[in-house]
Formats: structure tokens, C-alpha cells, sequence
């Protein structure tokens, strides 16, 4: 699919087919990518996006097909091979050394000769060109660890134009970013645009798409099956185009019945592991029958709430009790067995090992449960059994619970997760960013769900940077701020009002 | 980088690329030997053949892999749950304490079959009392288990000098070693094994530890990958974040783990201790811990790899020393070199010749 367009292509894919094992994740894709334009991907969980951009950035080899770079064809066999033709890339997990600068950072690979002192002074000189041309700005002295996430990203734009990217492509740039954050990006991608670079970015966020692109194209089951200028389509048109139905953008709910008190917290401090007071002196009940939304930029302490709550970090001072039962200090084990389940916010890191297999994952947290194996035994066929069963009813993709985990897209990796916290039918949920990553349809999937544990009397505690998922799921919001809770409202508060509120500047 | 995702059959990654690496690891001990001005078909014959050409060979043979084993899967049970135990050495050496004092209190009194069980059991505690110490400070403080396991192989090695040299030697003998256990406190020798294949066992000390290291493989298989306790090691080692979050706990499982590591280890002293010399001695373990590494990295941490890779290196040993008997320049210390070549090319660089292979199979299979 192309639209005619009277500028040079940067980017053009002729017939890109590629299988994994029984996968067909691209089937006879072709696209043309103007130079100077900036293209959006979208397509639902698994449709093929990353191994698209992986193929173009070679990582993977795709089994047909031709690829052209600025006109000339080019066999692109590494990733070094890729950066020479001019294209760089901004993976959704970042490649940078924690403990370097961002100087280091940008220059690694790259020093230009054997010794330092001459390649760091170029490097910095560049690096402030870059900066001021396309309003880069970071310390370039700065230790990584210590940037927040949307300067590390900057950081890895920084890094591929510091290579001579021409073209850039960013795969779900904005999950990991506080709304601020991603204007700033975008406001960035413009600037590069505008200077002649040309860029590729992936996407969930249709209302992202609408703002920033100006073409974009729909996968589906690895097909190519549309591509759009930006402002002669309609966010509807998109979602019914990657998910082959009418989406319900925004899931219905009734209204709320509140019940007992199922969660209490007390006077909850939460310290992090350099002795940082991340959660201060925070109470609030959740009952059951209602979901209580947390609303807050990134990194005051949301974080920290939750881990405290589900049993991994040990408070500072304070009380929590399920179910009447004090439950401070007791460890997640003994909190699952209370009646908790727990959606982790870093599906990568707690959620899931990456290196089992769909089925081993989908009883961690619960493998000591005797239905799947007595005593000190797994019984491998009723585990096998039981994920197949989730594999279906949540629509996990591909059906395959003999799959390494690290092989399912993201979005399909978080319904494994979800599958497992929620047919476990728990008396409490507390969920940090259940749609991370997750494709409209999942998302409506994965919303339904949550209405449904809250209309069946269970508790839930839902922490997310999209205020939009905080505006439609609860039914009351509190915000944090700096690590207290600085208000509360109903669940129909405004996005102003609770702007506001995020930023500190009113209760 | 883009190879490295490729997924190959299961004969390729265990039977085609162990087995090029083994021909390169010879191909270049070839040249070694060939650079000394020996033959290097003639010395690959002598080795062949000094390790499985007679029974008596394949004895030996089988009896250093019965050590290899249970040192292997010491190593290869720590690795599944994180831990990298360097101290199999040691925890070994200590089990030989065990099962000596289990030797010399039973065999007045009873037949080997009842000293057995009791053997076992007092070699895996001794060697699992050597790694509790390492695991504890390893789970409650944080001390790093490669350091600790590597100290504690010097702490065991003076405290078994003191044993032998002042506790347990015959009263006016000058060698530092227990007073040989009668028959009772011996596990018998293995000749129907050989003879089933029509071969003669002769003065090889292949006995009864062989099938237990056997049987060992096999519990480790069911514990590593049929229990709770082996899913927990497994998540534990992957992921230590995962593992917090599934509620594991770090310091129960590290504990838990290295005893098993230790205990296992701790068995190997049955073998040369009761097996073969019929009493402990100084320095019986020669080696056979440190092996144990190689063993366990070259065998994929899996209990089938490590009885492959055990026996490879039962082979390299029996083989070199009669290597090294009939060819007087090739010296130990060339058989050591040999077996450095292997540990290099099949533990060390086993994924060197993955990339080609890779590219090679796309073309065949025309992907
Ligand atoms: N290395 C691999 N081995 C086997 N299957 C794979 C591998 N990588 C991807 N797949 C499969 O290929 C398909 C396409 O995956 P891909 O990651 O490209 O999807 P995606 O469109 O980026 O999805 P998401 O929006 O969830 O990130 C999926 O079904 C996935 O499970
Ligand atoms: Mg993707």
C-alpha cells in the first residue's frame, strides 16, 4: 500500500514475508515512507509491528523481500549495516549503560579512535549541535540512573542522530512516559521532521496518531491492511480497521455498590532502597464493589504504594488490612492466600519470567496451589490444561503454551498476566498500568474485566499513568503528589481538575 | 546479534554443534601434540583405547565419570537457582569425613548394603554442613557466594589435614589416612557390568557409586523440573524480581539449594573413599570438584549433558594417563592442556560456531 506522494520515498518495503516456527508474523508487506514524514504504525498486539521494524533495523531477517533505502536497494544484515544506511532506533526498552553519562552513553560504540580525550571533545561539541538544532536538551554529564525516563529516551534519540540517523524509528515510545513528557517528545519528533528526517512510529495511542503523523498504516495477523493520510481519517475508522469490529472506546459501566471495607491503609510510609520517603503518611480504604483509581505522575509513589500493599517492599512505619486482618510484613504468598491478587506494573521484571514457557508463568505466584500438583510435585498436564483454558478465554496469540514467553508481543505477554491474576477470583485486585502496551481491542477486553471482578463484589485498587484509564474505570480517584495523597475525587471528575492536582498545584 | 534469536533444532544445538566443538577442541590438541613432534593419530589412538579399548580401561573410565557426575550435578543444581558454587572441592573432601566415620563405625558389624544407605546420607550431610555456612552468608548477608565456596575449600582442606594427621591415622603408620574398612564398610565392584559386555573389570575400581550417581541424575531431573521447590529454584534464578514478586523466598531457597549442591557433592567422596581405596586419604578429591564446573557448563546444567560430558571427561582422564604411560613426551601436563582445549571450545566458546551454523541452515532449508 503507498499513497502517491510528490516527495522522495525514504523507506520503501517490497513483499517483506517472515515466518517464526507455525507464525506467519509478516506476510507480503510492502510500504513507502516519504521523506521528511512522519508515518504511523498501528495494529493490534502480535499483528507484526516490532518484527517489521526489527527486520528494518536488522535484528531479524526477513525470509522474502526487498528493502530501499533513499531509492537504493540494500541488504541490511546487522543492525551496524542498518545505522551505515542511515536508519537508527529507539527500542521501548532502553540500551543504555545505567552507570555512564550521557556523553559516555552517546558516544559508545562510536569514539572514534583509540584514544578518548580526542573523540569526547568532538562528542560534546556534537552533542550540543544536536541539542540546539532539534531541542535535545539534556546534561550531557548527567549519570543515566539518575534522568528520568523521558530524558533517557531523549538520550537514545540523542545516540542514533549522533550516528547520522536520517530515519528514526520508535517503537511505543510513550508507554514508559508521563504526559508532559511525551509532548516534549513529540515536540521533538516535529522538529526533526521538519529539519528533513524522516520517522516511523509505533502505537497504541490512537489519540497519538491523530496528533503527530502524517500517514499512517494498520497491520493485521501480519498484513498490511491499510494505509491513511492522517487528516482524512477518523480515530473510529482506525480501530474498526485494526480490529476488524466496532471498539468501544470508552467500556460502559453502572454504577458502583460499595460494600464492606475490604483494603484499609493507615498511615502508610514507604521508604525507597536509598532511604527516600516515596509514600508519606498515606490512608485510604478501597471496599468492595468499588474500583479506587490512583491517579499521579509517574514517580510519586504510585510505585511504591503498590509494592508495599502487594508484599514486596517492607513499609517504614503504618498499617494495612485486608479483610479486617493486619497484613503489614506479611510476604505476597501469605497476602494470595488472604484473598490478593496483584497485576505488577513491570510485567518484565515481576509479572513474568521471560525465559519459561507460557504455561510456567501462567502459575507463578500460585504453583504452591494443589490443583496443580500435590504435595511437592508439578503436574505439568493439569498446569498445561489450565493455561490452555486462559490461553482461549483471553484470546493470548499465538495459542501456544509450549511458547517461550519472551516470543508473545507485548500486549499478548500482559493478557498472561491478567489471565492468571484474575482466574484466580480473588477478593482484592490491585493493578499498576494494566494496559501498558495492550492494543485497543485488549484494552476493551481487559477493562470489561475489571468492571466485571467490581460487579462481583471484589475489591480493586487500580494505579495507572493514563488518566484516561483512571477517568473511566474508577469510581473515585485519589492523586498523588510527592507522595501523599493530595485529594480526592468522584469518578467523574475532570481532566483539568485532576491535571491540576497531579502537578501539585491544587486540592 | 540477529543469529542469536534463531531457534534451531533440538539435533542441531545438543548433538551437531557440541560435537564440531569437540573435533575443534581435538583438532587443535592435534596440532599441540603434532607441534612436540608426536604423532597426533597415533597419541588420539592411544587415548581412544587406553579409555575404552579393554574393560579394565572402560572401568576407569566409568569410575572417574561416576565422580564427574555427582560433582557435575552438585555444580548444575546451584547454577538452576542463581548460585555459582566453586566449592564442590571441598564440599566433596568433607564428605569423605562422612562417609569414612559411617565406614568405620558399621563394617565390624554389618554387610555393605546396610553401611550404604547410612554412607550416603553421612556424605551428603558432611558435604551439605561445608555449603551451609557460604549459602547462609550468601542469603542473610548478602557475602558473595563465589568467594565464600572458594574460601571454604581451603578452610575443609586444613581441617582434614588435622583430622587425618592427628584423629583418624593408624596409631605408628606415617600416612595421613584411615585404617582400610573391612568389607562391610566397602561398595562392591561393578564386574558384571563389564562382563554383561563380555569385558573383564580387573584391578578398575568402577563399583557401586555408579549407579547411585545414576539414580542422582535422575532425582535431580524430577526435582529441577517436576517439583515446586525446582520451579522456585528455576524462577529464582532467571528472575530474583519475579521470584519476590511470586512470593519465593530468596534466603529458603538459597539454603535449600546449596544443601542439596553440597550434599551432592558430599556423595562423591563415596566413590574413591568407599569404592575405590577402601579408606579416606589425603586430597582424594584431586580435582574432581573443579571438573564438576566444567562438567555441569559443558552438559547444559542438564543431568543427561552431564553424564555425556562426565564420561567425555572420564574418557580425556583414563585415556590421557595411559596417553601420557606409552607416549613419554606427552607429559600430565600435556593431558592438561588437552583437557583445558575442551573445556575452552565446548564450555567457554560453545556458541563461536553458532552464527555460521545458523547461516548455514537458513540456506539449506532455504529460509
Ligand atoms: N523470536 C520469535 N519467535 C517466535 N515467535 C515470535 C518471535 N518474535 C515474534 N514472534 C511472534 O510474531 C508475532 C508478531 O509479533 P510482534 O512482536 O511483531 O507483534 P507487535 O505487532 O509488535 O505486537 P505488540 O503490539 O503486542 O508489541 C507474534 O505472534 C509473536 O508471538
Ligand atoms: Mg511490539
Amino acid at each position: 500500500m503507498s499513497l502517491d506522494s510528490p516527495k522522495e520515498p525514504a523507506i520503501e518495503l517490497v513483499g517483506i514475508d517472515k515466518k517464526f516456527g507455525a507464525v506467519h508474523a509478516n506476510r507480503n508487506i510492502n510500504l513507502t515512507v516519504a521523506k521528511g514524514s512522519i508515518h504511523g504504525i498501528i495494529g493490534e498486539n502480535g499483528a507484526g509491528k516490532s518484527t517489521l521494524m526489527s527486520i528494518l533495523y536488522g535484528f531479524y531477517h526477513a525470509d522474502q523481500g526487498e528493502i530501499r533505502i533513499f531509492g537504493k536497494p540494500v541488504a541490511i544484515r546487522d543492525s551496524q549495516t542498518a545505522i551505515a544506511s542511515g536508519i537508527g532506533m529507539v527500542h521501548q526498552h532502553f540500551m543504555l549503560v545505567e552507570n555512564f553519562t550521557v556523553l559516555e552513553n552517546v558516544m559508545l560504540g562510536a569514539e572514534g579512535g583509540q584514544l578518548l580525550r580526542k573523540g569526547v571533545a568532538t562528542a560534546r561539541k556534537e552533542l550540543k549541535r544536536l541539542e540546539d538544532d532539534y531541542g535535545l536538551e539534556v546534561d550531557p554529564d548527567a549519570v543515566i540512573e539518575e534522568l528520568p525516563v523521558g530524558s533517557q529516551q531523549r538520550v537514545e534519540i540523542l545516540k542514533a542522530l549522533y550516528r547520522g540517523a536520517e530515519i528514526l524509528i520508535l517503537d511505543e515510545p510513550t508507554g514508559v512516559l508521563t504526559p508532559a513528557e511525551a509532548d516534549h517528545l513529540f515536540k521533538v519528533l516535529r522538529v526533526l521532521r521538519d529539519q528533513g528526517k524522516t520517522i516511523i512510529l509505533i502505537t497504541h495511542k490512537l489519540r497519538e496518531i491523530m496528533a503527530i503523523t502524517d500517514t499512517v498504516s494498520v497491520m493485521r495477523r501480519g498484513e498490511m491492511v491499510a494505509t491513511r493520510r492522517t487528516a482524512e481519517t477518523t480515530v473510529e475508522e482506525l480501530a474498526e480497521l485494526m480490529v476488524g469490529r466496532r471498539v468501544l472506546l470508552r467500556v460502559e459501566k453502572g454504577g458502583a455498590n460499595p460494600g464492606k471495607v475490604l483494603l484499609s491503609v493507615r498511615n502508610l510510609t514507604v521508604k525507597d532502597s536509598r532511604g527516600v520517603t516515596m509514600v508519606d503518611d498515606v490512608s485510604f480504604d478501597v471496599r468492595a464493589g468499588e474500583i479506587v483509581g490512583i491517579a499521579g505522575v509517574a514517580g510519586n509513589g504510585q510505585s511504591e504504594l503498590l509494592e508495599a500493599i502487594a508484599g514486596i517492599r517492607k513499609p517504614a512505619s503504618g498499617e494495612i488490612f485486608i479483610d479486617g486482618q493486619p497484613a503489614a510484613g506479611i510476604d505476597p504468598a501469605g497476602l494470595r492466600d488472604l484473598g490478593l491478587a496483584h497485576i505488577p506494573e513491570d510485567r518484565h521484571h515481576m509479572g513474568l519470567v521471560l525465559k519459561f514457557e507460557e504455561y510456567e508463568n501462567s502459575i507463578l505466584g500460585y504453583h504452591r496451589d494443589e490443583r496443580y500438583g500435590r504435595g511437592a510435585m508439578l503436574d505439568l498436564d493439569a498446569i498445561r490444561k489450565d493455561a490452555e483454558e486462559k490461553i482461549a478465554k483471553y484470546d493470548i496469540r499465538p495459542p501456544n503454551a509450549r511458547l517461550r514467553t519472551a516470543n508473545f508481543s507485548g500486549g499478548n505477554q500482559q493478557k498472561i498476566v491478567v489471565a492468571r491474576e484474575i482466574e484466580r477470583d480473588p477478593k482484592m485486585l490491585i493493578i499498576g498500568q494494566p494496559t501498558r502496551g495492550v492494543d485497543i481491542g485488549a484494552i476493551e477486553f481487559i477493562h470489561k474485566r475489571i468492571i466485571e471482578m467490581r460487579d462481583a463484589g471484589k475489591a480493586v485498587l487500580l494505579v495507572s499513568v493514563e488518566l484516561d484509564e483512571i477517568r473511566s474505570l474508577s469510581d473515585r480517584i485519589l492523586v498523588m503528589f510527592a507522595g501523599k495523597v493530595v485529594g480526592e475525587k468522584s469518578g467523574e471528575a475532570g481532566e483539568q481538575t485532576l491535571g491540576l492536582m497531579m502537578a501539585g498545584i491544587a486540592a | 546479534m540477529s543469529t542469536a534469536s534463531v531457534s534451531l533444532p533440538a539435533w542441531i544445538n545438543y548433538g551437531v554443534i557440541p560435537l564440531l566443538n569437540l573435533v575443534l577442541a581435538f583438532f587443535f590438541s592435534g596440532l599441540v601434540v603434532w607441534a612436540i613432534g608426536e604423532n597426533p593419530f597415533e597419541a588420539l589412538q592411544l587415548l581412544l583405547i587406553g579409555a575404552l579399548g579393554r574393560g579394565e580401561g572402560i572401568g576407569f573410565t566409568l569410575f572417574y565419570t561416576t565422580s564427574f557426575i555427582f560433582t557435575g550435578l552438585s555444580v548444575a543444581v546451584a547454577i538452576h537457582a542463581g548460585l555459582f558454587n566453586i566449592g564442590s572441592e571441598g564440599q566433596a573432601y568433607l564428605g569423605g569425613l562422612g562417609a569414612a566415620l559411617v565406614a568405620l563405625s558399621l563394617d565390624h558389624y554389618v554387610p555393605w548394603y546396610v553401611t550404604m544407605p547410612f554412607a550416603v546420607i553421612g556424605a551428603a550431610l558432611f558435604g551439605a554442613a561445608c555449603a551451609a555456612i557460604p549459602a547462609w552468608l550468601q542469603a542473610k548477608r548478602g557475602s558473595h557466594i563465589v568467594i565464600t565456596t572458594i574460601m571454604f575449600n581451603f578452610i575443609v582442606s586444613s581441617l582434614m589435614n588435622y583430622v587425618l594427621v592427628r584423629l583418624l591415622i593408624v596409631p605408628g603408620k606415617m600416612a595421613p589416612e584411615t585404617r582400610t574398612f573391612l568389607e562391610g564398610g566397602q561398595l562392591p565392584k561393578l564386574d558384571w557390568l563389564i562382563a554383561l559386555f563380555g569385558g573383564r573389570l580387573g584391578a578398575a575400581p568402577l563399583n557401586f557409586s555408579f549407579l547411585i550417581a545414576l539414580l542422582m541424575c535422575f532425582l535431580v531431573w524430577v526435582l529441577i523440573w517436576r517439583t515446586k521447590l525446582g520451579y522456585e529454584m528455576r524462577t529464582l534464578g532467571i528472575s530474583p524480581s519475579a521470584a519476590s514478586y511470586a512470593g519465593i523466598r530468596y534466603a529458603k531457597i538459597v539454603m535449600i539449594t546449596m544443601l542439596i549442591s553440597g550434599g551432592l557433592a558430599g556423595m562423591m567422596a563415596l566413590n574413591p573413599v568407599m569404592g575405590a581405596s577402601a579408606r579416606l586419604q589425603i586430597e582424594f578429591v584431586g580435582g574432581a570438584g573443579f571438573v564438576g564446573i566444567a562438567v555441569s557448563l559443558m552438559g547444559r546444567n542438564h543431568p543427561a549433558g552431564i553424564i555425556l560430558a562426565a564420561l567425555l571427561f572420564g574418557i580425556l582422564y583414563q585415556g590421557g594417563a595411559e596417553l601420557s604411560f606409552d607416549m613419554p613426551r606427552i607429559t600430565r601436563d600435556m593431558i592438561v592442556v588437552i583437557q583445558g582445549m575442551v573445556i575452552l571450545f565446548a564450555g567457554a566458546l560453545e556458541y563461536m560456531l553458532r552464527p555460521a551454523i545458523v547461516r548455514l541452515y537458513q540456506q539449506v532449508t532455504g529460509k
